[in-house]
């Protein structure tokens, strides 16, 4: 009996091992910039480009960096989710607009509505690699000493909002 | 003739697509190396070298630049992990938390000798059972018996 019982056990364990590792998503890696200082940038505004927004600007504040561009569908997707974040008003919420062109940016904005305070233009997408983005969009949440605080990689949903966004954005705006 | 034109127009758009490659061949194979050791963040199980997703074609201009600059590979991979964390090393680090990961496989090497060892110990002494005076007397009964019937 004991003879079919042992690799039974272990096959099952082994089964609920893996299955429990295909439930995980590779995309989501833990990003080592939680906890470190936000990298500083300058570059030009999107809707006015002989203007500079820099992260420095912010300090003091607690802010969200949203990372898009209009070649991006799940941005798209993310587009309400984000209008609705910036309408309850509980931070300001920055763009970056990562290797886009401006006039598919604006174009884009203006198709779907602008819920952003101001968007920057990272155009050869440097300053994304700065900030370890890989799959746009992104979003960031920088407490008021420019510590970056949460990295969601991917659409932002509703639920990630209200389960995680809205509360650590209060408790830091305390803070 | 036509189609010579649409050819030599598709190869010379070709041409341009191109990635930038450094002047120097030298560079060039330091950059390759380098970024073979590097993981595709965009098609996780490709390298910066293999990859030809706009972000490992960003990656490896900057890993051109970096070097042309005179950073040194270690450099460059402290940079990269600061950003992208150890995901990025297909080599990763031996620290504590990935302890599992390097000691795992000696580990089920070393409970798989165990389980096997344990095993046969088991078997050889269930194989040599003790004999008793009067079961010895009728084994050596036995085999005289079979000795003569050979003979014969």
């Amino acid at each position: 009996m004991m003879r079919f019982v042992l690799p039974c056990g272990i096959f099952l364990a082994l089964v609920a091992l893996l299955g429990a590792g295909l439930t995980l998503n590779p995309r989501e890696v833990p990003s080592p910039l939680v906890g470190k200082p936000a990298p500083s940038f300058s570059l030009p505004q999107l809707r006015a480009p002989d203007k500079t927004f820099s992260a420095q600007e912010m300090s003091g504040k607690v802010w969200i960096l949203n990372v898009w561009a209009s070649w991006c569908p799940p941005c798209l997707v993310e587009h309400p989710v984000i209008t609705e974040l910036a309408r309850i008003g509980i931070a300001p919420v920055i763009g970056l607009n990562y290797k886009d062109r401006p006039e598919d940016a604006i174009a884009w904005l203006q198709r779907n509505g602008d819920p952003f305070q101001l968007s920057a233009s990272d155009i050869a997408g440097r300053i994304a690699i700065d900030y370890g983005v890989y799959g746009v969009p992104e979003t960031y949440v920088i407490d008021k000493r420019g510590i970056i605080r949460y990295k969601r990689i991917g659409p932002l949903t509703p639920q990630i909002v209200k389960d995680k966004v809205l509360p650590l954005v209060e408790q830091l705006s305390r803070g | 003739m036509l189609l010579i034109v649409a050819l030599a127009v598709a190869q010379s758009a070709w041409a341009k697509e191109a990635a930038p490659a450094a002047e120097d061949p030298v560079l060039e194979r330091r950059v390759m190396e380098l970024s073979a050791e590097l993981r595709c963040l965009v098609c996780q199980n490709q390298s910066l070298a293999d990859s030809n997703a706009p972000l490992a074609v960003d990656l490896r201009n900057q890993i051109r630049e970096q070097m042309q600059q005179g950073m040194s590979e270690r450099d460059i991979i402290d940079f990269m992990v600061a950003r992208y964390g150890d995901f990025v090393l297909f080599r990763p680090p031996f620290k504590l938390t990935t302890l599992l990961l390097w000691l795992g496989p000696l580990l089920a090497l070393v409970a798989g000798l165990a389980a096997l060892f344990y095993r046969l110990s088991r078997r050889r002494a269930a194989a040599e059972v003790e004999l008793s005076e009067s079961e010895r007397a009728r084994a050596a009964e036995l085999l005289r018996a079979t000795d003569e019937a050979d003979r014969r």
